[in-house]
C-alpha cells in the first residue's frame, strides 16, 4: 500500500475509535440519567408534583418513545450542545459548564506544571540512585501522595497554612472585595487580571491559588515521579547509556541528554493521563476551597438533585479525558518514529 | 534436614513439600522488605481493629452526649469527641468495619467480573474481544470518582450503592490485565495440548487461563484496595457513601469540616486513619508486586 492511503486509513480508524468511545460515554450518561433511576420524571419534579406537571415532563423527556429512539434523540441534543437545563441555576447546563470550566482548567494546569517540574526530576533521581537512600526517600514521598485522601489534605492545609500560619489566603478564588472587579475575558483569573493590569488582584489570586494548586501538584507528582522512575530505570540499563559513558560523556549528559530524552516519549503519555486525573482530583479539592469550577458545580448540583447538571459535568470531564487520551496517542506517534512502523 | 519425599510413591506429599519450600522462600524474601512489612503490620492491625471493635472501643460509637460536644482529646475521649459528643476513637474503630466492608464488596465483585471478561476476551478473540475491549475502554476513559459519583447520584446514597458504583468503575483494569495474560497463554503448548485432548473453550478458560491470570490480579487487587478506600472516603465525604449515624471515615471528615479551625481533631483523626490504611495497602501491594509479578521476576 502506498503511504498516503495508509495514513488515511490510520487516521480514519483512529477517528472511528474516538467516535465510538464518545458514543459509549454518552450511552453511559444516558443510562445513568434515564435508565437507572426507577422513575426519571419523579427525580426531576419531586414527589409532590401534580399529575399535569408529571405528564408534561414525561412527554418532554420523550419517555413514551422506545428506548433506542430516546437515545438517538439524546445524542442529537448533545451534538447540538444541548445538555438540558440546570434546575438549580435555571440556565442551560452548557452555559454553566463553560462558565465554570476555565477556573478548573486554570487550577489543574498550574497543578500539572508543579507536578511535572517536581515529579520528573524526582523520578530521575530515584532511578539514578536506584535502591539507595534517595530512591527510598522519594518513593515514600510518592507513596504518601498516593495514599493520602486529597480532600483531607486540603482541610489540614487550610488549617495549618491559612489559619495557624496565615501564609496563604483562604477558600475562594479572590478576596470578597476583589470579586467581579476584573472583566472576564478568558475566564482565567490570573490572565484576566494581568491583562487588566490589576497586579494587586493578580497576587491576591496567586495567594488563593497556591495551596490548592500545590495539593493538586502533589497528587499528580506521585504518579508522574513513579512512572518517570520506572521508565528511567529501563532506559538507564540500556547499552546506549553505557556507550555514552564509555565515550566520556559526563554523568549529567548521559542521564539528562541521553536517557531522559528517550524516556521523554512515554512520559508525554503519562503527563497527559495525569492531566485527566487532575480534573478528577479537582472535584474534591474545589469543594474544599470553594473554587468556582466544574467540581464545585457538580458538588452543589448533587445536593440540589440536579441530574442534568451532574451528568453534564461528568460528560464534559469525560470528553476532555478522552480527548487527552487521544492527544497523548497522537503525540506518541508524532514523537516516536518507531511506533509508526507497525501500522500494517 | 528434611527428607526429600519420593515423588512416585507419595506425589501429594511431594507437592505439599514443594509448596511449603516455595512459601518459605517467599516469606524470607518478603521479610527482607521493611516497607512491605510495615504495610503488612498496618493491614493486620486494621483487621484486628475491625474484628475486635466492640472489645477495644471505650464508648458506644452511636451514643450522643451533648455535654461533651467537641471535647478535646483527653483521658476519657482519647481522640476527642465529635459534634454530638460521640467518642471519635470508638467511631474510628467501628468505621474500620465499614471500610473493610466496602473494600470487600468491591473486590469480590469487580475482580471476578474483570477476570472473566478479560479471560474470555483474550481466549476467544475475534468479535467478542473487540466488543468487550471497546466497552472496557469506555469505562476506562471516564474518571473513576466522577463516574461513581454520577452512579450514586442516580441510585441514591448508601453503602451498598457506593460499593456498587465503585465496582462499576473498578473492573476494567482487571479485564485489561486478564486479557493480556490470556493472549500469552492462549497459544502456549499446554493449552494447545488440552485443546487437542478435546477440552471445551469453557474448560480452557476456567481451568487453564484464569489460574494463570491470578497472580497479577492479586497484586493489582492489593494496590486497588488503597484506591477503593480513597474513592469510598471521597464519596462519603461528598455525602453519597455511608449515611449518618454510621461512622464512615470520609463522612466523619465531612462533618468535622465545619470545625476544622477550632476543633481540628474532629476532621483530622479520621483522615489519618484513611491515610494510614491506604498507605498500608499500597506498601503491601508494592512488596507483593516485587515478589509475585511474573514479569518483574523474569527480569531479575
Amino acid at each position: 500500500m502506498n503511504r498516503p492511503l495508509r495514513l488515511f486509513i490510520d487516521i480514519g480508524s483512529w477517528l472511528i475509535t474516538v467516535a465510538i468511545t464518545l458514543i459509549g460515554l454518552a450511552a453511559l450518561t444516558f443510562f445513568i440519567g434515564r435508565v437507572l433511576p426507577i422513575d426519571p420524571v419523579l427525580s426531576i419534579v419531586g414527589e409532590k408534583a401534580t399529575p399535569e406537571v408529571y405528564q408534561k415532563v414525561y412527554l418532554e423527556l420523550g419517555l413514551d418513545k422506545p428506548i433506542w429512539q430516546q437515545f438517538i434523540e439524546y445524542l442529537g441534543k448533545l451534538l447540538r450542545g444541548d445538555f438540558g437545563t440546570s434546575f438549580s441555576t435555571s440556565r442551560p447546563v452548557l452555559t454553566d459548564l463553560l462558565n465554570f470550566f476555565p477556573a478548573t482548567l486554570e487550577l489543574s494546569t498550574i497543578g500539572l506544571i508543579i507536578g511535572v517540574v517536581l515529579g520528573v526530576p524526582m523520578g530521575v533521581a530515584s532511578a539514578y540512585w536506584h535502591e539507595k537512600w534517595p530512591d527510598h526517600l522519594l518513593r515514600v514521598v510518592g507513596l504518601v501522595g498516593y495514599s493520602v485522601p486529597v480532600f483531607w489534605l486540603g482541610l489540614v492545609g487550610l488549617f495549618v497554612f491559612y489559619y495557624l500560619l496565615g501564609w496563604v489566603s483562604g477558600p475562594g478564588q479572590l478576596d470578597v472585595f476583589f470579586v467581579g472587579v476584573v472583566d472576564r475575558i478568558t475566564g482565567s483569573i490570573l490572565i484576566d487580571s494581568a491583562i487588566a493590569g490589576e497586579w494587586e488582584i493578580f497576587f491576591n489570586a496567586i495567594s488563593h491559588m497556591i495551596l490548592p494548586a500545590l495539593l493538586l501538584g502533589y497528587y499528580s507528582l506521585a504518579y508522574i515521579s513513579r512512572m518517570t522512575r520506572s521508565v528511567m530505570l529501563d532506559q538507564l540499563s540500556r547499552e546506549y547509556v553505557l556507550t555514552a559513558r564509555l565515550k566520556g560523556a559526563s554523568e549529567f549528559r548521559a542521564v539528562a541528554g541521553h536517557a531522559l530524552r528517550n524516556a521523554a516519549i512515554p512520559l508525554v503519555t503519562v503527563i497527559a493521563l495525569s492531566y485527566g486525573g487532575l480534573l478528577e482530583g479537582s472535584v474534591l479539592i474545589e469543594t474544599i476551597f470553594s473554587w468556582p469550577g466544574i467540581g464545585n458545580y457538580i458538588y452543589s448540583s448533587l445536593f440540589a438533585a440536579d441530574m442534568n447538571a451532574v451528568l453534564g459535568g461528568t460528560l464534559l470531564v469525560g470528553v476532555v479525558f478522552i480527548l487527552l487520551n487521544m492527544l497523548s496517542d497522537v503525540l506518541y506517534r508524532a514523537l516516536d518514529p518507531r511506533s509508526r512502523e507497525f501500522a500494517k | 534436614m528434611s527428607v526429600t519425599p519420593d515423588l512416585v510413591a507419595d506425589p501429594k506429599r511431594a507437592v505439599r513439600a514443594a509448596r511449603w519450600a516455595e512459601f518459605k522462600v517467599f516469606t524470607r524474601r518478603f521479610m527482607r522488605n521493611p516497607l512491605g512489612l510495615v504495610g503488612l503490620v498496618i493491614v493486620v492491625v486494621l483487621l484486628f481493629c475491625a474484628a475486635f471493635a466492640p472489645l477495644l472501643a471505650t464508648h458506644d460509637p452511636y451514643l450522643p452526649s451533648l455535654t461533651d460536644r467537641l471535647a478535646a482529646p483527653s483521658a476519657t475521649y482519647w481522640l476527642g469527641a465529635d459534634e454530638l459528643g460521640r467518642d471519635i476513637y470508638s467511631r474510628i474503630l467501628y468505621g474500620s468495619q465499614l471500610t473493610l466492608l466496602i473494600v470487600g464488596l468491591v473486590i469480590v465483585t469487580s475482580a471476578p467480573i474483570g477476570l472473566i471478561i478479560g479471560a474470555v476476551s483474550g481466549t476467544v478473540g475475534g468479535w467478542v474481544d473487540v466488543i468487550f475491549m471497546r466497552i472496557t475502554d469506555v469505562f476506562l476513559a471516564i474518571p473513576k470518582l466522577l463516574l461513581a459519583l454520577a452512579f450514586v447520584a442516580a441510585l441514591g446514597p448508601g453503602i451498598t450503592n457506593a460499593a456498587l458504583a465503585i465496582t462499576l468503575t473498578a473492573w476494567p483494569p482487571y479485564a485489561r490485565l486478564a486479557r493480556a495474560e490470556a493472549l500469552i497463554v492462549r497459544n502456549s503448548d499446554y493449552v494447545n495440548a488440552v485443546r487437542l485432548a478435546g477440552a471445551s473453550e469453557f474448560r480452557i478458560i476456567v481451568f487453564h487461563v484464569i489460574p494463570m491470570c491470578l497472580s497479577s490480579v492479586i497484586v493489582r487487587m492489593t494496590f486497588d484496595m488503597a484506591g477503593i478506600i480513597l474513592t469510598a472516603a471521597g464519596l462519603g465525604f461528598i455525602g453519597l457513601g455511608a449515611q449518618p449515624p454510621l461512622p464512615e471515615w470520609g463522612a466523619m471528615i465531612s462533618t468535622g469540616r465545619k470545625f476544622i479551625f477550632d476543633q481540628w481533631w474532629v476532621a483530622t483523626v479520621p483522615g489519618i486513619a484513611i491515610f494510614t490504611v491506604s498507605l498500608g495497602f499500597n506498601l503491601l501491594g508494592d512488596a507483593l508486586r516485587d515478589l509475585l509479578d511474573p514479569h518483574l521476576r523474569q527480569r531479575k
